[in-house]
C-alpha cells in the first residue's frame, strides 16, 4: 500500500477553484518532487494535506496509509505523521523554540497514546539534533521564528521535522529565500532524514533544490493537476524549457 | 450612567431655560420640527450643561466654562461679510454665508453654476425634502447637540448629485456679527447622493474681544460610493465659545475625509459622531490645532464601525503654547459583526510652554474579534536633539523651532486633499507662528 | 529547620478546603449579625479588641460612606448590591482542623486550577530542597488571619509581618501614622466601606536599610457564604528597604455573588522598593454568569521618598467583576512606578482594570505593560491614567497595552487618559487589539497541538513580558491558570 494516495482532488479557496482533480501517489520511503509554475496549486496542495481551514475539498480523497485524513483536524494529522515545512514559517512571539518543540512533541505522543518525554530526555534529544543541524542553543531559547533570518527559519523547520520524525514530510518551497550556503545546510538536514520509513514531498519552483535533495520521482503540476510524471531528469528538462508547454497544454 | 440627581441650575442653565421659553413660539419650523425642539430641550434640561463628571465632557467642563447664556443673536445687517474672502484666499468655492445663525442670501452664491447641487435655506430644504428626517444623525443625543436642536435658527440644506467630478468646493462660512455678545445656533444638512463627489468647507469666524457663543450642527449623509472631503476651519474671535457637532453617516464603499483646523476661539469643541453603515468604507478623520494664551480646544470623536471591511485612520496634532489646554478624545467602536475592521488612531501633542496642558484619551471599544485596531498617543516638547541638529547647521533657535513645529503640523495637513485649501491652512499655521514671535 | 517545621504545621492547621452547599460541608463560624450599621462596625472593632481611636476611625468612615454613592463609570454591569443582606464579619468558631472531606468534583476543579498545588507550593514552599526562595505566609480566612509563618525569623531581621488586627494592637504608632495615608478614608465608595468594616489583612514594616530576607505572601480565602471580605493591607518600606510581597486569592463556587472590597496601601521612603504581585483567582461565576466574586479593590502605592520604586504585577483570572486599578503616586524625585498586568476574562466575566501613574516629583518614570485577553462572552477593559503635574519636570511614561480577542462574542476595550501639564514630560502610549492569529494557531496545530493547547501556548507567548515580572513560583502557577481560564474558549 502506498503511504499517500490522493485521488481526484478538487479544492476551493474562497470560492475559487485551485485544485482540479489532482491525483498523486507517494510510496513509502519515496522522495517526490512537485514542480510547477506560480499559481499551479502547489502550496494549496501542501495546506490541504496539513488540513488548513478554508481550503475546501469539494471532491476526491486523501488516504494516508489507506486511511482518509480529510475529516481530521490539523493536530490529528500531525500525530498521524504529516509534517509541513512552511514556505513562510510563522512567528510566535513570547514562546521559546524549546517550549514549542516540547509542547508539540508531547502533544503528538499523547495523541498517539505514547508516554511523554521527560525533560532531561527531551533536552538531550534537542541538543543532539540541533547540533547536527547547526542550530545554536541561543536560537532555541529565542521565541519561535521571531527575529530569525530566512535561513534560520528554514533550519528551524528542519529541526522540528527531525524532532517530530514524521512519516510524510511536505517541504513547501523550502529553498525560497535561501542563499546557496543556507540551501546546502538545509538540504543536508533533509537528506539525513531520508529513510525507507519516511516519504517526502518536495515542492519547488526551481530545479536548483533538486541538485541537493535528489528526488526519486518528479511530478509537474499545472492548473491544479499533475500533468506529467517522470524521473529526476524531468527537472532538468523543465529548467531548460520552462513551464510554458505545460500551462498551454493544460489550458 | 449619569443617574446623578440634578443640583441647582447654574445661571447659564436658567438663562437657557428662559431663552427657550421666550423663543420657542417664534423659532422657525412648526409641527415635527417644533416637537423635535421641545423634546430636545426637555432632554437637555433634564441633565443640564455637561460637566467634568460626564465622561464624554470630562476635559471640557461646559458648566464651568459657560458662565452665562447669551441672548439669541438677531438677524444682522451686514454690508460685507467680515473677511470671509480671507478665510479661503486661494480657493474658488461656492460660498454659503450664515450670519448669526441664519442664511444670508445676498452673500450666498446661487448654485446656478453647478446643476448637480441644490442649495436651500434649511427650513425651505426640509419643506421640500419631506422624506428627510432631521435629528436622526449620530450624536443627536449629546447635550450640546440637543441644545442646538432646541434653538436652531436656520442654516442651509444641500443636496449633491452625482456628476461633475471636478466641482468647486462648497464653503459654508459661519459668521458672527454684532457689537455685543450673543448666541447663535446654526444647523445645516448635506446629503451626498451615491457616487457623488464634493469638498465641503465649514468655517467659523467672528470679531475678537466679544464673548459670543456658537453652537452649530451639521448633519451629513454620505451615500454609497460617494466621496466627501469635509474641512472645518476655526478662526473664531479670541473670546468666543464655540461648539460644533458633526453627525455623519457613511454608506458602503464611500471615501470620507474629515479635517478640523483650529486656531481661534477661547473655548472650542469640535465633536464628530460618525457611523460607518456600509461595507468597504475608506475613512480618514484628523485635525490640527495651534493654541496659545488660555485657549481651550477640544477635538472629540466617536466613530462607530457598524459594518465589516471598513478602514479608518485618525490623526490629530495639537501645538500648545502659553497656558493653552488641548484636548483630544477619540473613541473607536467596533460593533459586533463589523469584522475585518482596520482602525488606527494617533494623537500627538507638542507642548511649547511649561504651563500648557495636553489631555488625550484615545479609546477602543471592540466587540468583533477579527479586527486590527490600534491607537497611539504621545505628548512632549520639541525634540532637543533635532533642534540642536538644525542649530548646528546655522539655523537660529526660533527658526529651528518654527521649522519643527511646521513639520509637526504639516504631517497632519498633508491629509487635506484639496491643494488650495491645504496651502491656505499651511499659511495659517505659519501666520500663527509669526504671531508667536 | 525549625522554621520549616513551624510552617508545615501551620499549613496543616489551615487546610480549609471545606465547603458547604453541594460540594462542601459546613464549618462552624461565628458572624456579626447580618447587615451593616454602626453596631456592625462596633462588633468588628470589639471582636478585635481594638483601641478607641481605631473604632472612631471606622465609625467616621462608616458615616461618610452613608453619604456616598456607588461609582458607575466602569464598564461593569451587575445587579444592585444589597449591603444589608450580607455578613461583614465571620470567623471560624473553633480552631480549624485538618479536613479532607472535600467533594471530589471540587477537588478535581481545584486540582485543575492548581490550587492544592498552590497551597502546598506557596505555603509549604519553604520545604523545597533548593531552600533559596522562602516564602512567609499570612493566611486570611474570611475575616481573620488564621496563621502567619516565619514571624520570629523576620523579627530578627527587624521586619514586622503580622495580621493587621495584631498590628493595630502591637504597633499602634506605625499603623496610625500610615493607615489611610495613601488611600484616604473617603477615597472612593468601596475604600470607605472597607475603612469602616475591614477585618484582617497583612501589615508589613521593613526598617531602614533592610532587605527582607524572604518573600512575604498573603493567601486570601473567602469560605463563608453570603459574607464579604474586606481585607486591609499596609506595607511600608523605610529608607533603603526592599520587600517582595505576593498575594493569592481563591473562593469556593457559589451561586450567589460575594463582595470583596479590599484596600492595599504601600509606602516607600527614600531609596526603598516594594514589589507587589497578585494572582487573583476568585471564583468567576459559572458559564452563565451565576455566582462569582465582585472584586472591588483599591490598591495604591505612594513613592514618598526620592529614588524609591513601586512595582505592581497582577494576573487577574478570577472574579465575576473586577474593578481594580493598582496605582503609583510618584511623589519623590526620581521615583519609579511600574504596572504589569495580565487580565483574562472568559464566560460572563467583566474586567475593568488598569492603573494610575501620577507624576508629581521631578525625573519620575513609569512603565505600564498591560495584556488583556477576552474570551467567551466576557468584557475586558483596560483603564489607565498617566498624568504629569506642573512641577513634574522630565516625567517619562511608556505604556503598551495589547488586547487579544478569542471568539466573536466578547469585548475588548482600552480607555487611556493621558494628561501632560509639563512640557518636559514625554509620554508614549501604544495600544493594539486583534484576534488571536489564525496562522499561529495553524502552525502550532500542524505540529500536533490541540486547539486548546495551541491557544494556551500562543496566549502564554502574548503575556510573556508580564509573566517574567512574577516571582518564579507564581509564574508557573499563573501559566497554568491562563490555560485553565481559557478552557472552552476555542473549538
Amino acid at each position: 500500500m502506498p503511504l499517500l494516495e490522493i485521488k481526484n482532488l478538487h479544492v476551493e479557496v474562497e470560492d475559487k477553484k485551485i485544485l482540479n482533480g489532482l491525483t498523486l501517489t507517494v510510496e513509502k520511503g519515496q522522495v517526490a518532487a512537485i514542480m510547477g509554475p506560480n499559481g499551479s496549486g502547489k502550496s494549496t496542495l501542501a495546506y490541504v494535506l496539513a488540513g488548513k481551514d478554508n481550503y475546501n475539498v469539494t471532491e476526491g480523497e486523501i488516504l494516508l496509509n489507506g486511511e482518509s485524513i480529510l475529516g481530521m483536524a490539523p493536530d490529528e494529522r500531525a500525530a498521524k505523521g504529516v509534517f509541513l515545512a512552511f514556505q513562510y514559517p510563522v512567528e510566535v512571539p513570547g514562546v521559546a523554540t524549546m517550549t514549542f518543540l516540547r509542547t508539540a512533541l508531547n502533544a503528538q505522543r499523547k495523541t498517539r497514546g505514547e508516554p511523554e518525554f521527560s525533560t532531561p530526555d527531551f533536552m538531550k534529544l534537542v541538543r543532539d539534533t540541533s547540533a547536527k543541524l547547526g542550530v545554536s542553543q541561543e536560537m532555541l531559547r529565542r521565541a519561535v521564528n521571531v527575529g530569525f533570518s530566512g535561513g534560520e527559519k528554514k533550519r528551524n523547520e528542519i529541526l522540528q521535522m527531525a524532532i517530530l520524525q514524521p512519516k510524510l514530510a511536505v517541504l513547501d518551497e523550502t529553498d525560497s529565500g535561501l542563499d546557496i550556503d543556507a540551501l546546502k545546510t538545509v538540504s543536508e538536514g533533509v537528506n539525513r532524514l531520508r529513510s525507507p520509513e519516511r516519504s517526502m514531498i518536495v515542492i519547488t519552483h526551481y530545479q536548483r533544490l533538486l541538485d541537493y535533495i535528489v528526488p526519486d520521482v518528479v511530478h509537474v503540476m499545472a492548473k491544479g493537476r499533475v500533468v506529467k510524471t517522470g524521473g529526476k531528469e524531468l527537472a532538468l528538462e523543465l529548467e531548460a524549457n520552462g513551464y510554458a508547454q505545460y500551462t498551454d497544454e493544460a489550458a | 450612567m449619569n443617574a446623578e440627581i440634578r443640583g441647582i441650575k447654574t445661571a447659564a442653565e436658567q438663562g437657557l431655560a428662559t431663552a427657550f421659553a421666550g423663543a420657542r413660539d417664534t423659532l422657525p419650523g412648526k409641527g415635527a420640527v417644533a416637537a423635535l425642539r421641545d423634546d430636545a430641550f426637555k432632554r437637555f434640561d433634564a441633565a443640564g450643561l455637561p460637566h467634568r463628571r460626564v465622561e464624554e465632557w470630562k476635559y471640557t467642563d461646559l458648566r464651568a466654562l459657560m458662565r452665562e447664556a447669551k441672548p439669541l443673536a438677531g438677524p444682522a445687517d451686514i454690508r460685507k461679510p467680515a473677511d470671509i474672502a480671507a478665510i479661503l484666499s486661494g480657493v474658488d468655492a461656492t460660498l454659503v454665508t450664515i450670519v448669526n445663525g441664519r442664511l444670508a442670501p445676498e452673500w450666498t452664491d446661487k448654485n446656478a453654476s453647478d446643476p448637480g447641487i441644490t442649495l436651500l435655506e434649511l427650513f425651505a430644504f426640509l419643506a421640500e425634502n419631506t422624506d428627510y428626517r432631521l435629528g436622526q444623525m449620530p450624536g443627536h443625543g449629546d447635550q450640546a447637540s440637543l441644545l442646538n436642536t432646541a434653538f436652531m435658527s436656520g442654516g442651509v440644506g444641500i443636496r449633491v448629485k452625482r456628476g461633475a467630478a471636478e466641482r468647486k468646493p462648497i464653503h459654508i462660512a459661519h459668521v458672527f456679527s454684532g457689537d455685543t455678545a450673543a448666541a447663535m445656533y446654526p444647523r445645516s444638512v448635506m446629503i451626498v447622493e451615491p457616487g457623488a463627489h464634493v469638498t465641503l468647507v465649514e468655517s467659523f469666524s467672528g470679531p475678537n474681544g466679544i464673548d459670543y457663543q456658537v453652537n452649530s450642527a451639521l448633519e451629513l449623509v454620505i451615500g454609497d460610493g460617494a466621496r466627501v472631503d469635509h474641512i472645518k476651519i476655526g478662526y473664531d474671535g479670541d473670546a468666543a465659545l464655540r461648539i460644533s457637532t458633526l453627525g455623519v453617516t457613511v454608506g458602503a464603499k464611500a471615501v470620507y475625509k474629515d479635517f478640523s483646523f483650529t486656531t481661534g476661539g477661547a473655548v472650542v469643541r469640535n465633536q464628530t459622531f460618525a457611523r460607518f453603515a456600509g461595507e468597504g468604507i475608506d475613512a480618514f478623520i484628523g485635525g490640527a490645532s495651534l493654541l496659545k494664551n488660555k485657549q481651550h480646544v477640544d477635538n472629540t470623536l466617536v466613530i462607530a464601525h457598524a459594518a465589516p471591511h471598513c478602514d479608518s485612520r485618525e490623526l490629530f496634532k495639537t501645538v500648545l503654547d502659553d497656558q493653552s489646554h488641548g484636548v483630544f478624545q477619540g473613541k473607536i467602536i467596533v460593533e459586533p459583526h463589523a469584522q475585518k475592521t482596520n482602525a488606527k488612531m494617533m494623537t500627538r501633542s507638542l507642548l511649547l510652554s511649561d504651563e500648557a496642558e495636553a489631555s488625550q484619551k484615545p479609546e477602543l471599544e471592540i466587540f468583533a474579534d477579527d479586527v486590527v485596531c490600534g491607537h497611539g498617543a504621545t505628548a512632549g516638547a520639541l525634540d532637543p536633539g533635532l533642534k540642536f541638529y538644525l542649530m548646528s547647521r546655522g539655523i537660529h533657535e526660533k527658526e529651528a523651532e518654527a521649522l519643527l513645529i511646521q513639520a509637526f503640523i504639516g504631517e497632519a495637513l498633508e491629509e487635506v486633499a484639496h491643494e488650495g485649501i491645504r496651502d491656505d491652512l499651511n499659511l495659517a499655521a505659519l501666520r500663527w507662528q509669526g504671531a508667536r514671535g | 529547620m525549625p522554621a520549616v517545621q513551624e510552617t508545615v504545621e501551620q499549613v496543616r492547621l489551615i487546610d480549609v478546603d471545606q465547603y458547604k452547599y453541594g460540594f462542601v460541608t459546613d464549618i462552624e463560624s461565628e458572624k456579626a449579625p447580618i447587615g451593616l450599621s454602626e453596631d456592625t462596625v462596633r462588633y468588628i472593632s470589639a471582636n478585635k479588641n481594638e483601641p478607641a481611636w481605631m473604632l472612631e476611625w471606622r465609625l467616621d468612615a462608616y458615616r461618610r460612606w452613608l453619604t456616598m454613592r456607588e461609582p458607575t463609570w466602569a464598564r461593569v454591569d451587575y445587579p444592585k448590591i444589597d449591603y444589608q443582606n450580607a455578613y461583614y464579619f465571620s470567623q471560624p468558631k473553633k480552631k480549624l482542623a485538618s479536613l479532607d472531606e472535600v467533594d471530589p468534583q471540587i477537588l478535581e476543579t481545584y486540582k485543575k486550577l492548581g490550587i492544592p498545588l498552590q497551597e502546598q507550593e506557596m505555603l509549604a514552599g519553604v520545604v523545597r530542597p533548593e531552600g533559596e526562595r522562602r516564602v512567609a505566609v499570612d493566611a486570611v480566612f474570611d475575616s481573620v488571619s488564621v496563621a502567619t509563618t516565619f514571624k520570629a525569623e523576620l523579627k530578627r531581621a527587624g521586619v514586622i509581618f503580622m495580621p493587621m488586627s495584631e498590628a493595630i494592637r502591637e504597633h499602634p504608632d506605625l499603623v496610625r501614622k500610615y493607615l489611610g495615608s495613601v488611600v484616604p478614608v473617603t477615597d472612593n465608595y468601596f475604600a470607605t466601606l472597607n475603612s469602616a468594616v475591614f477585618s484582617d489583612g497583612s501589615f508589613v514594616y521593613v526598617p531602614p536599610g533592610v532587605r527582607c530576607p524572604m518573600e512575604l505572601s498573603t493567601y486570601f480565602r473567602i469560605n463563608e457564604a453570603n459574607t464579604g471580605q474586606f481585607e486591609r493591607t499596609l506595607i511600608i518600606a523605610d529608607k533603603g528597604a526592599y520587600v517582595s510581597y505576593l498575594e493569592g486569592c481563591t473562593a469556593p463556587m457559589r451561586d450567589e455573588n460575594q463582595l470583596h472590597a479590599a484596600v492595599v496601601e504601600l509606602v516607600t521612603h527614600d531609596d526603598a522598593e516594594i514589589k507587589y504581585s497578585t494572582v487573583q483567582n476568585w471564583y468567576p461565576g459559572d458559564a452563565d454568569g451565576k455566582g462569582g466574586i465582585f472584586n472591588f479593590v483599591t490598591k495604591r502605592g505612594d513613592c514618598r521618598g526620592k529614588n524609591s520604586k513601586i512595582s505592581w504585577t497582577q494576573v487577574e483570572t478570577g472574579s465575576a467583576i473586577t474593578w481594580k486599578y493598582p496605582s503609583c503616586i510618584l511623589r519623590g524625585d526620581n521615583s519609579r512606578g511600574e504596572f504589569y498586568s495580565i487580565a483574562i476574562s472568559n464566560g460572563r466575566q467583566q474586567v475593568d482594570s488598569g492603573t494610575k501613574m501620577i507624576h508629581l516629583g521631578k525625573n519620575t518614570t513609569s512603565r505600564i505593560i498591560s495584556k488583556g485577553i477576552s474570551a467567551g462572552k466576557s468584557n475586558n477593559t483596560y483603564r489607565g491614567l498617566v498624568t504629569a503635574h506642573r512641577k513634574a519636570t522630565n516625567a517619562r511614561n511608556f505604556t503598551n497595552c495589547d488586547s487579544l480577542l478569542i471568539g466573536n462574542q466578547c469585548g475588548a476595550h482600552t480607555v487611556p487618559y493621558i494628561e501632560a501639564k509639563n512640557s518636559s514630560a514625554v509620554f508614549e502610549h501604544e495600544a493594539s487589539t486583534s484576534k488571536i492569529s489564525e496562522d499561529m494557531l495553524f502552525y502550532c496545530r500542524q505540529r500536533g497541538m490541540s486547539a486548546e493547547e495551541a491557544t494556551a501556548l500562543v496566549v502564554n507567548g502574548f503575556v510573556k513580558d508580564v509573566l517574567q515580572q512574577l516571582p518564579m513560583e507564581f509564574a508557573v502557577e499563573a501559566q497554568k491558570l491562563i490555560s485553565i481560564s481559557l478552557e472552552g474558549s476555542v473549538g
